[in-house]
């Protein structure tokens, strides 16, 4: 590694072929298989959580797996049986809310930054915003909301929601579903929008008939994978839409979902809530993972 | 197009006549409404990231306003967390998030950038990178409750004669000084590690690729090593980029919550050692606020308040340094 080296040998006419092999006790190449055998042990350590992580879960969830388990409601505590129904509904309920608030917000955002303002002032604000909006940590969403829907009972004078945990996840999944549409649209030959323009088509519907449909695939991919984490996530749900025994009573009411289920069975002391947590952790993971794979499987087209 | 067209239709006529194929079309009024409502929304949409901003400060503003009148500063140098006498001090709270997140940055940096070089390198067939790399993309997914259960039941259990045999040969260095009795604040630093090693895996991977060719083909050229070139070219090369992928993950460990409440214990007694039961800012935030009332919803919001400041301030350095890279090598 050191790059002052012996000068070479003046007093040979020709030098040695042996010098060309390599000669693997040196010290340096001693160091260089050092350090690759490192790298490979990290990566194998890095990968090691997701194996192990994923064959728990598998393993012990998926055992648990039956159309009971699916359909019922969770036990009174102490009691065998049951299933986690209920919060698969209100995962995708909650979800549901949260897409439709932040998809089209977050089009249109992105579409403003691409197609309107590229470098004003403004889209730098908003671009600026959205990486600080994506750092904030989602138990602050949580706070928020809690403060600004929940505390003053905004919905019909409900408190906690799931129309107000709806909200909170839109605001964590803005900032991703603006960042795609942004990158997105830039990736639009400039051609297109030249092309259109020409033969006299509007702003709108540049936009809307060329530009936005050219950009599909990559801003769909980003919007699956937001909505992957979005159901993902616990700590904006906990104290806004709460948890229910209960089959969902509406959008103005508490509602069970498969993450704060997880979180509040897996540190009871009874047996049958922490399967029903493993169970539970298994559908999520199930889910979020065939998500994240087809938003792969989409993002293949974008390329070709 | 109709090039020749023109000539011979221009030519007899008189150049100021109206011919439908050049005739302006004045857009109808609605398409220009249509055209500028389009634009007006969305800026409007646009301009709701920076409403939810102002509306995320004020809110968790005036709700601490009451707790940062009565405490002021010594919120933040007490650790005394009585509800019932209503005394705030969140010192316990900010310490445990500090240390989780720096003592998981310190072991996931390593890890992190060492998988990132080993998946750039052409030291193992392309499937096989691009495999691991996938896993670690997938590790990012996993929701983080889910590890929350894991470390709970799999990883706590599998650890604990590991940490209290630290505790036992090494109990004399202040952080090791208690035994091992479950949750505890150094099984949430492992459970950290796995939630930020795949930020810092893909942030240097990409910071990695961006590095030109040219240098590496240079170091080679005047005799180096593979790891040569790697640590003395490659890395420095790469390292703003890599700088702030770091930042960000630990704006990301300071705010992760749902792993990090359920194998931390949430107490609220300061302890220098690791291996005691512990408490961070969004942890004490999930666990309390669900349940309080009256001041101590004012005194979690100031909580509140201290670990977005944490976070904004880290996260808008994380922004700075990558902008610096994209000025380099673009």
């Amino acid at each position: 590694m050191t790059s002052t080296t012996s000068p070479l040998p003046t007093q040979k006419p020709s030098f040695s072929r042996s010098s060309l092999r390599l000669n693997s006790s040196l010290g340096r190449n001693r160091w260089n298989q050092f350090f690759t055998v490192v790298a490979a042990v990290f990566a194998v350590l890095a990968v090691l959580p997701l194996v192990l992580v994923l064959g728990y879960v598998l393993v012990k969830g998926g055992t648990l797996l039956s159309i009971r388990l699916l359909t019922e409601l969770p036990p009174p505590p102490g009691l065998e049986g049951g299933g986690i129904g209920n919060a698969i509904i209100g995962t995708i309920v909650v979800t549901l809310v949260a897409s439709l608030i932040a998809i089209p917000v977050g089009v249109g955002g992105g579409i403003y930054l691409a197609e309107y303002s590229r470098s004003g002032w403004f889209a730098q604000f908003v671009r600026f915003g959205t990486n600080v909006l994506s750092g904030v940590p989602s138990i602050i969403c949580g706070v928020f909301i809690y403060g600004l829907i929940v505390s003053t009972r905004l919905f019909f004078g409900q408190s906690y929601s799931a129309m107000a945990g709806g909200v909170a996840l839109s605001v964590l999944m803005l900032p991703t579903v603006i960042k795609t549409t942004d990158e997105a649209l830039k990736l639009v030959p400039q051609e297109l929008r030249w092309g259109a323009i020409g033969i006299g088509a509007s702003r709108f519907v540049t936009i809307t008939r060329i530009t936005l449909p050219a950009a599909f695939t990559p801003i769909a991919t980003g919007v699956v994978l937001g909505i992957a984490r979005a159901a993902g996530e616990t700590a904006p749900l906990i104290f806004t839409a709460l948890f229910s025994p209960f089959w969902a009573e509406g959008l103005f009411n508490p509602i069970a979902t498969m993450s704060v289920l997880i979180f509040n069975f897996a540190i009871m002391p009874y047996e049958a809530q922490i399967a029903l947590a493993w169970a539970a952790s298994f559908v999520l993971v199930v889910m979020i993972l065939a998500a994240n794979l087809f938003a792969r499987w989409l993002g293949r087209f974008a390329r070709a | 197009m109709h090039g020749s067209l023109v000539v011979w239709d221009v030519l007899p006529m008189p150049l100021f006549e109206s011919n439908d194929l050049f005739s302006l079309r004045r857009r109808p009024p609605q398409e220009k409404l249509v055209d500028q409502g389009f634009r007006q929304l969305s800026i409007v949409l646009a301009s709701i990231v920076g409403l939810v901003l102002l509306g995320i400060l004020l809110t968790v503003l005036s709700g601490a306003h009451q707790a940062i009148t009565t405490f002021g500063l010594r919120f933040i140098t007490t650790s005394d967390w009585d509800p019932v006498g209503n005394n705030y001090g969140a010192f316990t709270a900010i310490y445990g998030t500090l240390v989780t997140s720096i003592l998981a940055l310190v072991i996931a940096v390593p890890l992190g950038v060492g998988t990132a070089i080993f998946i750039t390198e052409n030291l193992i067939p392309l499937w096989l990178r691009q495999a691991l790399g996938l896993m670690v993309e997938l590790l990012a997914a996993i929701p983080s409750v889910v590890l929350g259960l894991w470390a709970i039941f799999v990883m706590e259990p599998f650890l604990r004669p590991l940490l209290e045999a630290l505790h036992v040969y090494l109990g004399w260095i202040p952080l090791f000084s208690t035994t091992a009795q479950g949750p505890g604040v150094a099984p949430a630093i492992l459970i950290l590690v796995v939630m930020i090693l795949p930020i810092i895996t893909a942030i240097s991977r990409d910071s990695l690729q961006q590095v030109p060719p040219e240098l590496r083909q240079a170091a080679y050229g005047v005799g180096t090593t593979r790891w040569g070139a790697i640590l003395r070219v490659i890395l420095p090369a790469a390292v703003s980029g890599i700088t702030g992928g770091v930042m960000l993950a630990l704006g990301r460990a300071m705010g992760e919550t749902m792993a990090v409440t359920m194998i931390i214990g949430n107490s609220n007694n300061f302890s220098w050692s690791l291996l005691a039961p512990g408490n961070t800012i969004s942890s004490m935030l999930a666990n309390q606020f669900g349940e309080a009332d009256g001041f101590q919803v004012s005194a979690l919001m100031y909580a509140a308040l201290v670990l977005m400041v944490l976070t904004l301030v880290v996260n808008i350095l994380a922004q700075w340094v990558v902008r610096r890279l994209s000025l380099k090598y673009s």
